[in-house]
């Protein structure tokens, strides 16, 4: 991808709200949400459970309408869904009688109806770069939550979206796996520099990959709290988390998300 | 000793087979000992003398009319509850609208209508098919909406965000992913209409094992009645069968694991 010079953010949200009609009436979701992201970086959006961090990917995304304010994309205002962003789910959600290949190649046989031998072989190409080559005929039935989250990955970046939106997508692995596929993410991300919008509840998480971290603070009503950089250079390891300012900045996001200090 | 059970349970249809056979033997016995008089149960000896009460062909032919009303019941109901439970996934009004009258229709004992149903329509095949569809076809539409209604939201989402056709995202996400709630549906679904053919046949036929069953009774031909059933359970059996190879050959992964 060529280098951008303009100026215009990747996503940017201005003064979004978003309520939800509820049997208990209208809850307040999100409000005065402020937020730009620049082409080529890595956010972290961290908070508590419930403050309308998926919300907002969902916005992003064009599967949900703020209720007021706007969120553009390249400049644009997103009114549905964009061709140029693609999504990892919490759950990576795999079609089970599917080979690994055809739920890669999924997107494009479901939106236009069939899929050209350049996405196949670029389909094989993102499963070696998830490390899965070798299964890419196999069905994700025995495969473990990491090997499928590694397929729902791969499918996101099939179409080769500038924009990549990850809703807590290792929330759902065991804490081994969950740290070698943020390895592993830090890996892509490197090789492919897509802007990316990571939803988690995880400090560590956040800290290890983002290059900023937007701390949401508790709903209802939820807006930006916080707007932190993250001082380590990259790649990131184990040793990275060593570093004094990285622990004054773990220990800060502690102190504000557990004491819900967050305004 | 476990170790011996294990390894008996590992062959296929072993256990239940041998189970069979003794039910069977205690069967023949207690009416042999107890000289059970045989119009209140006739010994398996007699029933199978039964099955020479008439002759192969009018068997095939009692078997196939029965075998045929329910299979066009069955198919009618497939045909019906597919596009039905689309619509009830598809659209809310649909589904607050019908739903509740499909249950009303479910709670009514068709058993009941059957007769009405023979005055209104007359006692040919519509009527008969029409009373095994009513019997068969609400495990189906149930089961049918169910599976697609149990779609991850995450699937639906990846389909909105790629703005697919939405007929796509019942034939390439919701269909197939209801494909093992169908099938427990079909399953259900096949072996209430042969009860269907069967309660039609009792209502009004002049031909199928049903209605040679009532004949029998009515003559106090005892065994030929309890072959006629044991030709009715063996079909049953067969038409449940051939939907379960069905699932098992063509959709080996809609199947929980311990069964592959």
């Amino acid at each position: 991808m060529a280098v951008n010079t303009n100026v215009t953010p990747a996503i940017q949200f201005t003064d979004v709200e978003m309520t939800f009609d509820t049997r208990a009436g209208e809850l307040i979701a999100l409000q005065h949400v402020n937020l730009a992201i620049n082409d080529h970086e890595f956010i972290a959006v961290l908070g508590p459970s419930g403050c309308g961090k998926s919300t907002l990917m969902r916005i992003v995304a064009g599967l949900l309408k703020p209720s007021a304010g706007t969120v553009s994309v390249h400049g644009e205002n997103v009114v549905e869904p964009r061709d140029d962003i693609g999504i990892v789910f919490q759950k990576p959600t795999l079609l089970p009688w599917a080979t690994l290949e055809d739920n890669v190649v999924f997107p494009m046989k479901h939106k236009f109806g069939r899929v050209t031998q350049e996405q196949r072989e670029r389909a094989h190409e993102l499963l070696k770069l998830v490390g899965l080559a070798s299964l890419e005929n196999r069905r994700p039935g025995r495969l473990s939550g990491g090997m499928q989250q590694r397929v729902g990955i791969a499918r996101a970046l099939l179409h080769n979206p500038d924009i990549l939106l990850m809703d807590e997508p290792f929330s759902a692995l065991d804490a081994l796996t969950r740290e070698e596929m943020g390895y592993e993410l830090q890996n892509i991300w490197q090789e492919h520099r897509k802007t990316v919008m990571f939803i988690t509840h995880s400090i560590v998480e956040a800290v290890l990959l983002a290059d900023r971290i937007i701390v949401m603070s508790h709903g209802p009503g939820a807006h930006v709290a916080e707007d932190l950089r993250v001082p380590a250079p990259r790649p990131r390891t184990g040793d990275s988390m060593r570093l004094s300012e990285m622990q004054d900045l773990v220990s800060h996001l502690r102190d504000i998300l557990m004491t819900k200090k967050v305004a | 000793m476990t170790a011996t059970l294990t390894r008996v349970n590992r062959v296929p249809g072993l256990l239940p087979g041998l189970t069979f056979l003794i039910i069977l033997v205690l069967w023949e016995t207690s009416t042999r000992v107890f000289t059970i008089p045989t119009f209140l149960l006739p010994a398996p000896s007699r029933i199978l003398e039964g099955f020479d009460a008439v002759t192969v062909s009018r068997w095939l032919a009692h078997a196939w009319a029965t075998l045929r009303v329910a299979m066009l019941g069955f198919l009618t109901a497939i045909v019906v509850s597919l596009p039905l439970a689309i619509a009830l996934t598809r659209f809310k009004l649909v589904s607050s609208g019908i739903y509740p009258l499909l249950v009303v229709i479910q709670s009514t004992p068709i058993v009941a209508v059957a007769p009405i149903i023979i005055v209104t329509m007359g006692s040919g095949d519509v009527s008969r098919v029409l009373i095994t569809f009513m019997i068969s076809f609400f495990p189906l539409v149930v089961s049918m909406t169910t599976g697609m209604k149990a779609t991850p939201d995450e699937l639906i989402e990846l389909s909105h965000s790629l703005k697919a056709p939405a007929i796509r995202e019942f034939t390439q996400i919701r269909i197939p992913y209801a494909i093992p709630y169908i099938f427990s549906g079909l399953k259900i679904s096949v072996t209430l209409s042969v009860i269907g053919a069967v309660v039609a046949e009792f209502v009004a036929a002049e031909k199928g094992i049903g209605y040679f069953i009532q004949f029998s009774t009515s003559l106090f031909k005892i065994p030929q009645a309890w072959a006629g059933l044991g030709i009715l359970v063996l079909m049953s059996l067969t038409l449940f069968q051939i939907i379960a190879q069905t699932q098992r050959y063509f959709f080996p992964w809609s199947l929980p694991r311990e069964s592959k």
